[in-house]
């Protein structure tokens, strides 16, 4: 995609403005603020990863590492260190950034599934990391305790509150990607995609452009594990297990990976699906995550948000 | 022999470790069968050794088949669980990329393990070992007799396949679609029958790596994962797509982790494979006994 038009987020922008309002107004939805916190962080993750999936055409299986690693470092630091939790948020998303250099620079000079086998080892390593290491994480027990967040003084102590925080920040890397899609960096991005030895005659850096979408995607996974780790109040090693990392993917897969927006509506979608609808199926969920991911695959290769693009076509026939 | 209580620790790390390493060749042997007639990565290959685990204890102590026929029938049932893995997850992709195969792969196996949490449980089994528990002790180093089945069982894949690959016509056409697909559609070769004969071969093996490890090691619903990426380790190790590559990669990451998990942090047996599997991939990547320049020209 290489317009994003105005209209549709200035549509979204409000929607999701005037929704807390809506959601207060009908009690069968009271809760679903809570929810969208949940949705946002992780569309701070899906849009990270579906700039690295659908236009550097590289797929993490690890992502719930970095996940993770921002969690812990915003945790382990505000509780046992004191340090301010803005400025642990920072730290967490550096150590995130470094972590992702050291482990995309060797992997992605190689081609194919080398960088998926390397973060698919890396994310165990850093779950085992989180379960052992329990005199700071609290081991499998995960630990509580994690304060919340506030600013200038204004403590934000509800979902209410919490939610345009989130969402406000996924706003301005929404605004930030689009940007960064339409520049320079973002047609190069496109060729590697296209085409490796072609952009590599052109003379675009690949090696590095793509480290640089890889660093950029674990910094804003690092930037949501902070978020969630003081909305939550407590982490532990399950939830940064892989099959977060694949649900992630679902969520890329199922919104569509050739657009910002199927980031964001992949996000939304698994979020209401594991916190509020899958509980039906219970021990079928996991089937139901799998079917939902090999049909997506086959039949909508595009995702939802490349749908309505496919039935137009159809119906022109 | 109390004199060396040292040395007879580590020939002890020594014989678990070949044994696990054994195992992971197993699991390497499958990835590069798949790999080399496709080039997919298939990352449901730890799912056939947890399936080879259960559908035995099903078979075999749950509906009291003896030993002799309950094996055959577990590696029918595998088998059966890899011909569809092909023909429902991965032919059916109309315009296969390395990621969207990686995806079919991964939904996949997290299907199956769904399934086989419903079906068996999450409780870890148990199988008898195949000759009884009595540990065989050599000067105060103890080998259990289900160590033997599961050495003996790498020798026989090994030799199989060489005579498979080498010997047989059926055999040579795979090798032919591993190297070159289009010229082996030229002379003949139905290539998607060599898909499928791949994926039902590499899922029988690793059937065999399953139900010869639980006596040793137990097996539950969630244990794929961890021996596929770890398969995966040894068969980077050796040179992915090399079969002596497999087993010495195999071998040699079952003793790394053998060795490290008594010496060091045992909580962190886990990781310490992944750890060599990332320090090759940034290395060496092309293993041990692999050509980089080869890997160059793969369509993946």
């Amino acid at each position: 995609m290489l317009r994003i038009r105005k209209a549709p987020m200035l549509a979204g922008a409000l929607l999701i403005l005037v929704f807390p309002w809506i959601a207060s107004r009908v009690p069968a939805i009271s809760h679903y603020p809570d929810l969208m916190v949940f949705a946002g962080v992780y569309a701070l993750i899906t849009i990270g990863l579906s700039l690295l999936m659908g236009y550097a055409g590289q797929i993490s299986l690890g992502h719930a590492a970095f996940f993770g690693i921002g969690a812990y470092v915003s945790g382990v630091l505000t509780t046992q260190y004191g340090v301010n939790a803005w400025l642990a948020m920072l730290l967490g998303a550096l150590a995130a950034a470094v972590v992702a250099v050291a482990i995309g620079a060797p992997s992605l000079k190689l081609r194919g599934h080398y960088l998926a086998m390397a973060t698919l080892a890396f994310g165990i390593i850093i779950n085992i990391v989180f379960r052992e290491e329990a005199r700071w994480t609290g081991g499998p027990d995960g630990m509580v305790g994690i304060s919340g967040l506030t600013v200038f003084g204004y403590a934000l102590d509800s979902a209410g509150k919490y939610y345009y925080l989130v969402w406000g920040i996924v706003a301005a890397v929404f605004l930030f990607t689009v940007n960064l899609i339409q520049s320079p960096t973002g047609r190069a991005l496109r060729a590697i995609h296209a085409s490796e030895a072609a952009s590599a005659a052109m003379g675009i850096p690949i090696a590095r452009y793509k480290v640089i979408v890889f660093t950029f995607s674990a910094v804003l996974a690092a930037l949501a594990g902070s978020l969630y780790a003081h909305y939550m109040n407590f982490i532990n090693p399950a939830t940064f297990d892989l099959f977060f990392s694949i649900k992630l993917i679902i969520m890329i897969a199922l919104g569509g990976m050739h657009s910002i927006w199927g980031a964001i509506i992949g996000a939304i979608i698994v979020a209401f699906l594991s916190l509020e609808w899958l509980h039906y199926f219970e021990e079928f969920e996991i089937v139901v995550y799998g079917a939902v991911l090999l049909l997506v695959t086959i039949f909508l290769p595009e995702g939802l948000s490349g749908a309505p693009a496919k039935l137009m076509a159809r119906m022109r026939r | 022999m109390e004199t060396f209580p040292f040395l007879n620790q580590l020939l002890q790390f020594l014989v678990t470790g070949l044994t696990v390493g054994a195992i992971y060749a197993m699991v390497a042997i499958g990835f590069n069968i798949i790999y080399n007639v496709t080039e997919i990565i298939n990352l449901a290959q730890g799912e056939f050794v947890m399936l080879g685990g259960l559908v035995m204890v099903s078979v075999h102590t749950s509906l009291g088949l003896p030993l002799l026929l309950a094996f055959p029938v577990t590696v029918l049932v595998v088998t059966l669980v890899g011909v569809l893995l092909d023909r429902l997850a991965i032919r059916p992709i109309r315009k296969p990329s390395v990621m969207t195969l990686i995806i079919a792969t991964v939904a996949a196996s997290i299907i199956i393990k769904g399934l086989a949490m419903i079906i068996w449980g999450k409780s870890p089994y148990d199988l008898p070992a195949f000759s009884g528990r009595t540990p065989i002790d050599i000067g105060g180093v103890i080998i259990q007799p289900q160590y033997l089945w599961v050495i003996g069982f790498l020798v026989a894949v090994a030799v199989g396949l060489t005579l498979f690959f080498n010997r047989t016509i059926l055999g040579k056409a795979m090798g032919a679609c591993a190297d070159n697909p289009d010229a082996a559609r030229l002379v003949g070769i139905n290539v998607r029958h060599m898909v499928l004969l791949s994926f039902a071969l590499s899922a029988a093996i690793g059937a065999v790596a399953g139900l010869t490890l639980t006596p040793i090691a137990l097996m539950d619903y969630d244990r794929g994962a961890m021996l596929a990426i770890k398969g995966f380790g040894a068969a980077i190790l050796g040179g992915l797509g090399s079969f002596p590559g497999a087993i010495l990669g195999g071998l040699i990451l079952g003793l790394i982790e053998s060795l490290s998990a008594g010496m060091l942090a045992s909580g962190y047996k886990d990781a310490y494979a992944l750890i060599i599997l990332l320090a090759v991939l940034f290395i060496r990547p092309s293993g041990i006994l692999g050509n980089l320049e080869v890997t160059r020209f793969k369509r993946f």
